[in-house]
């Protein structure tokens, strides 16, 4: 289109590249972690996601997005990726995709669900499941830009071992300062856990979030029901719906 | 071009029906959505279209229900790869909405409650390509898929079917959207794969 180019217009974005996988750790018995190097990286904002392009023997292909879940860094993107049962795509990039592989990539993409360490607003993030990909790589940029932004996660998973990056966490709570860190378990707590298995409420977020008063951008992440659940509630307990961005994940990804 | 992916098949496809490029097919019916879901009472619910001289053309819940109402079923693509097919609404046909409005303008930016804007022109939303819709699948349309009543332009990727539709705004010139703004094609053509400004 002819338009000019506007601030959070990601033009640049626009041409699939081929990474090369240099990279890859277990982050939990169901999710990978995929270090991709990125000839001519434009850059990212965290929050920000990038489409994966994959093409068989016959000419056939599956495109999938993914959130990056690494602060910008050279030419390299770390990918956090979910098995989806029953999925095309996810099953291959967690059990196939090998180091040394090639694979297509365009991005980075979306100018919305995005921090930028310029605004001084406390940010609150709310995670559910795989959501804490893109809301981890604000934690990790906040890291990066040396940013005294105070942030709040929540992060609801199922046991103590579905959590993402939980030493990190652990690390970044004690060491960046700023940064509070909890947790919600559906089905299983850790020993000794002060509360029951439950699905997050209003006391989770009321206890663990921001006062509406201090005006914070929050972030909500996760599956469709649990993200309607926390937008639900911030908006009732005072939020401004205009200051809570929200990323849904359907059933479908993969 | 592309490259082939080493080791990757892809799912047996013989009897996977033509998609839009880079789409699959789904069952179910994902929500996407940039904020909390907006919660529209039917009783101050309308839907309103302004010229650009300014003319309102208003309509109640009520209102809207008593004009002539069609039942499209149609294929849905979204701009994050899935896509839905034969899905069924019923709801009023923009050609009726907008058929006592007098007009010069080329485009129209569709407002939400809740905020939202998406941007198109406004043949795209004549001659029975866009609905606006209150049901979907025999029964009234969630919240969370735009309820009490969205747009239904389906030959467009779907973020310009604007959920929770408050009204259409009738522009000389063109002006770009919410998710317009933050990144995505003007137009969205999903079989031109119009995803990205710059596709």
């Amino acid at each position: 289109m002819a338009r000019a180019a506007v601030p959070g217009r990601l033009n640049r974005g626009a041409s699939w590249r081929v990474a090369q996988l240099v990279e890859s750790r277990e982050e939990t018995g169901t999710a990978r972690t995929l270090v991709l190097e990125v000839p001519d990286w434009p850059g990212h904002t965290p929050g920000q996601h990038v489409d994966v392009r994959l093409t068989a023997p016959d000419g056939y292909r599956a495109e999938r997005s993914y959130s990056i879940a690494s602060a910008a860094a050279g030419n390299r993107i770390e990918l956090t990726v979910q098995r989806v049962p029953d999925g095309e795509v996810s099953p291959y990039l967690i059990d196939v995709f090998s180091v040394g592989d090639p694979v297509e990539i365009r991005g980075p993409v979306g100018g919305w669900f995005v921090w930028r360490s310029a605004d001084p607003a406390p940010v609150l993030l709310v995670a559910g499941g795989s959501g804490i990909v893109p809301l981890m790589a604000m934690v990790r940029a906040r890291r990066a830009a040396g940013s005294r932004v105070p942030f709040r996660l929540i992060y609801s998973v199922r046991t103590p071992r579905d959590a993402y990056f939980a030493d990190e966490l652990r690390q970044r709570a004690r060491d960046d300062g700023g940064l509070d860190v909890s947790y919600v378990y559906t089905r299983e707590t850790p020993d000794g856990w002060p509360s029951a298995a439950h699905r997050i409420g209003v006391a989770d977020v009321n206890s663990h979030g921001w006062p509406a008063e201090l005006e914070p951008t929050c972030f909500v992440c996760g599956p469709t029901g649990f993200v309607e659940t926390v937008a639900d509630i911030l908006v009732a307990l005072g939020h401004d719906s205009r200051r809570v961005k929200t990323e849904r994940f359907g059933p479908t990804g993969g | 071009m592309g490259i082939v992916s080493p080791g990757f098949q892809g799912r047996p496809r013989s009897s996977q029906p033509s998609l839009p490029p880079g789409q699959y097919l789904t069952e179910d019916f994902p929500v996407l959505s940039a904020g909390p879901t907006p919660r529209v009472s039917l009783d101050n619910w309308e839907f309103v279209v302004t010229t650009e001289a300014g003319a309102e053309h208003r309509w109640s819940w009520s209102e809207m229900l008593a004009l002539p109402n069609e039942t499209p079923t149609v294929d849905i693509h979204c701009v994050t790869r899935w896509s839905k097919l034969q899905t069924n609404w019923k709801g009023v046909s923009l050609d009726t909405l907008l058929a006592e409005v007098e007009t010069a303008a080329d485009y129209a930016l569709v407002h939400s409650y809740g905020g939202y804007t998406t941007n198109l022109p406004l043949e795209d939303l004549l001659d029975g390509q866009a609905w606006l819709v209150h049901q979907y699948e025999g029964g009234e349309l969630p919240a969370e898929h735009g309820g009490p009543a969205r747009l239904l332009v389906p030959h467009l990727y779907f973020w310009k079917s604007a959920k929770w539709v408050r009204g259409i705004q009738l522009m000389l010139t063109d002006e770009p959207g919410f998710w317009e703004t933050a990144g995505y094609h003007d137009y969205g053509d999903p079989w031109r794969e119009q995803r990205y400004q710059g596709d």
